[in-house]
């Protein structure tokens, strides 16, 4: 299901760093998350001890996804939730347009599921003619704008108060020029609190569902989950199998690290439990898999699926910082979407795990304690073998293994580059070398290190 | 004690002086050294770019050339970090793992192993500290500012040793330079904006140098600062160590 972009990382990332100082804008503000974040989780010293019992809880549940699953939907059923099964994102669709046909509803508003972005959910109802409305404030401004969320938990974190006002301006009929955050932010207030109002049918996403209770938490800032779930007589809540928890009790882990993480807050604003549907209101849950059974098949990027969606590793990466959500041409960016969307389509993210130094920090803040940066290497493992990467690549890293793995040819090939740098400067200080754009070649000494020894030290 | 020295291919074909420091800092402090002399790389540049299978003639001219050594030094944490995780030897396995468990980087060396406590140096510079990501989160050279935990750094304990230096470090503490292998040539736009911004805020506390345990971070951001007409120098810290200026 991902969406096959004509552009690479690094080319989008090129057209993104072109207006530096919105680059720098972008980084500074994503960086004032990762800081918050930081000061959220110094606060608390048993920190690194949730992550682990997060991390732990994570794994044990893909241990046993099965049983936990089907405990899920028997309890689920019991409370009078009605259980649907989905293969992949248009069974997904499939099923939630047949709830909106059987309940000939037209009013329909959704709080934000990364999950339907996955699925493209939005674009499906619109072919089928159904409106539906973002309730979130970011997703709500980035839908005005036929784009797509930048970021998991921050949407519209690539747009800037001026970009919003004119959109506002355009859609809600605001002031021109007015980009008075207040001002706007009532705008859509008032916008989204008609649209409540009217609604037929809610869309929710799930952040944890519960195996022993048949229920499941649902946390926003904005309270727009309940809003939704509350005015409208029918809720349908989606959630990737990975979802799911073994305990209630659990929570008290995952509550306290995922806003830590996100935002640096020390819990969300609402965290809203969904266990039955009131009196005369229908409740779905819509399970999906979408190549998740997959991953979990995958050894070395299982351990991928414990992701809680919380975005820490966007805020910290030095290269998403800096290269803009939309650079990753799928609904989940950064570096778990890097190692989540080969899985979906290789060859249509083959570029993704190679946009990555391998800092490291990205595992580092991660509240489950994914590997992340060790999976992208995996990944460029698996893309090459299977013969994705591009030919010219190819051939120059066949011509450097064996140049290296021959110590004299390696002497050889060094003092012809290091002659050719000294005496034939326009060879490598010309645009056709990436490096060369914006950096100096390094100086060529008269002598390797060897050569030295040799002339020094071997008597 | 018998040190292997393992002077990464880049280093030697363009940073001899580098190789030059470590070797004198080890034999000053002891060390028995010797310079296998048909080493050539670590692997490193093939296996991060997907093509770890091809890394394999590199693996074993490694493990021809440092078999049998009590320790195998290098100047560079991500050099050192491939060996130890990624170095395997189908035909002498039990050498690969005794190369992997007793590979080290210099500062590393010089702090767990040597237990250096006091240093005959003096460099009487403004040094920024630049902190090189393999060496720090895979190595564990210094604390991590994502992790709860106390914080510490190898190379800064050795630079606190210098006489004359005064060390200061990046607002952004331990963020990456961008260099990243062929990170670098591949995302040219955005590994070359991470390292603006690293040397832009060495400039604001007005460094005269910028040092890090990897060469080849140091290489990318000397590639910039020349480009840019900048003053600031970088030098590798063994050259630090090593210096009695």
């Amino acid at each position: 299901m991902s969406s096959q972009a004509n552009f690479t990382h690094a080319e989008a990332a090129e057209q993104f760093i072109a207006d530096e100082p919105r680059t720098d804008w972008h980084d500074d503000t994503l960086w004032f998350v990762r800081e918050k974040r930081d000061k959220a989780a110094h606060s608390l010293p048993e920190w690194e001890q949730l992550r682990q019992w997060a991390s732990d809880i994570k794994y044990h549940g893909l241990s046993n996804m099965h049983q936990l699953l089907v405990d899920f939907e028997k309890n689920a059923i019991a409370n009078g939730i009605q259980v649907h099964w989905a293969v992949d994102g248009k069974e997904h669709n499939e099923i939630i347009y047949k709830i909106i046909q059987d309940n000939q509803v037209q009013r329909i508003v959704k709080s934000k599921s990364m999950l339907t972005e996955e699925c493209h959910l939005n674009e499906f109802l619109t072919e089928k003619g159904v409106e539906i409305v973002d309730t979130d404030l970011g997703e709500r401004i980035v839908q005005f704008r036929k784009e797509t969320p930048s970021h998991i938990v921050l949407p519209a974190i690539h747009l800037k108060k001026q970009d919003v006002s004119e959109t506002f301006h355009e859609h809600l009929g605001t002031e021109k020029g007015n980009n008075d955050p207040q001002y706007l932010t009532e705008a859509a207030r008032g916008h989204l609190r008609d649209k409540f109002i009217a609604s037929e049918l809610a869309i929710t996403g799930v952040n944890f569902a519960v195996a022993e209770t048949g229920g499941f938490v649902v946390c926003t800032n904005e309270g727009n989950a309940d809003m939704g779930a509350h005015a409208a007589k029918i809720h349908i809540a989606c959630m990737g199998f990975e979802k799911i928890i073994p305990k209630a009790e659990h929570l008290g882990v995952f509550l306290r690290l995922l806003a830590r993480s996100a935002t640096g807050q020390p819990i969300t604003t609402y965290s809203s439990h969904f266990s039955k549907p009131r009196a005369g209101q229908q409740m779905h849950i819509v399970i999906v898999d979408n190549g998740r059974s997959r991953q979990l098949g995958r050894e070395s990027f299982r351990n991928s699926l414990k992701c809680i969606r919380c975005a820490a590793c966007f805020n910290t990466w030095p290269v998403y910082r800096r290269s803009g959500g939309h650079s990753y041409h799928t609904a989940v960016a950064g570096p778990i979407g890097s190692i989540l969307n080969p899985n979906l389509d290789m060859q249509a993210n083959k570029d993704l795990p190679f946009a990555s130094t391998l800092c490291g920090s990205c595992s580092n803040v991660c509240p489950v304690k994914i590997n992340i940066h060790e999976q992208l290497y995996l990944w460029r493992q698996e893309i090459t073998k299977e013969g994705m990467a591009a030919k010219g690549k190819t051939f120059a890293m066949w011509g450097m293994s064996e140049v290296l793995a021959h110590p004299a040819i390696y002497r050889m090939a060094g003092k012809m580059g290091r002659w050719v740098v000294k005496h034939l400067p326009f060879l490598t200080n010309n645009g056709m070398n990436p490096w060369f754009k914006q950096r100096e070649m390094p100086e060529a000494p008269k002598e390797s290190f060897r050569d030295w020894y040799l002339n020094n030290k071997k008597k | 004690m018998k040190v292997g020295l393992f002077i990464p291919c880049y280093i030697d074909q363009f940073y001899p002086n580098v190789g030059v420091a470590s070797l004198e800092l080890l034999e000053k402090l002891g060390c028995e050294v010797s310079f296998p002399l048909n080493q050539t790389c670590c692997g490193q540049p093939m296996a991060n770019s997907g093509f770890e299978a091809m890394s394999k003639g590199c693996d074993k001219n490694f493990v021809k050339n440092f078999k049998g050594f009590d320790y195998i030094v290098a100047p560079s944490g991500s050099c050192v970090l491939h060996i130890k995780e990624h170095l395997h030897d189908e035909e002498d396995p039990v050498a690969a793992d005794e190369i992997r468990s007793r590979v080290y980087e210099l500062t590393e060396f010089l702090v767990d192993v040597l237990k250096v406590t006091s240093l005959q140096a003096s460099f009487p510079f403004k040094v920024g500290l630049h902190t090189s990501c393999h060496g720090q989160r895979g190595l564990h050279l210094a604390s991590m500012s994502e992790l709860v935990a106390p914080a510490f750094s190898k190379p800064g304990t050795l630079l606190s040793m210098v006489k004359g230096i005064e060390v200061s470090r990046p607002k952004r503490v331990d963020e990456c330079c961008g260099f990243g292998g062929t990170f670098c040539v591949f995302e040219e736009a955005v590994s070359v904006k991470m390292g603006k911004d690293r040397i832009g805020e060495h400039k604001d506390n007005e460094v005269d140098f910028i040092t890090g345990v990897d060469t080849s971070c140091l290489m990318h951001l000397e590639g910039i600062l020349k480009r840019q007409g900048s003053k600031i120098k970088t030098i590798h810290i063994a050259e630090i160590l090593n210096s009695q200026l």
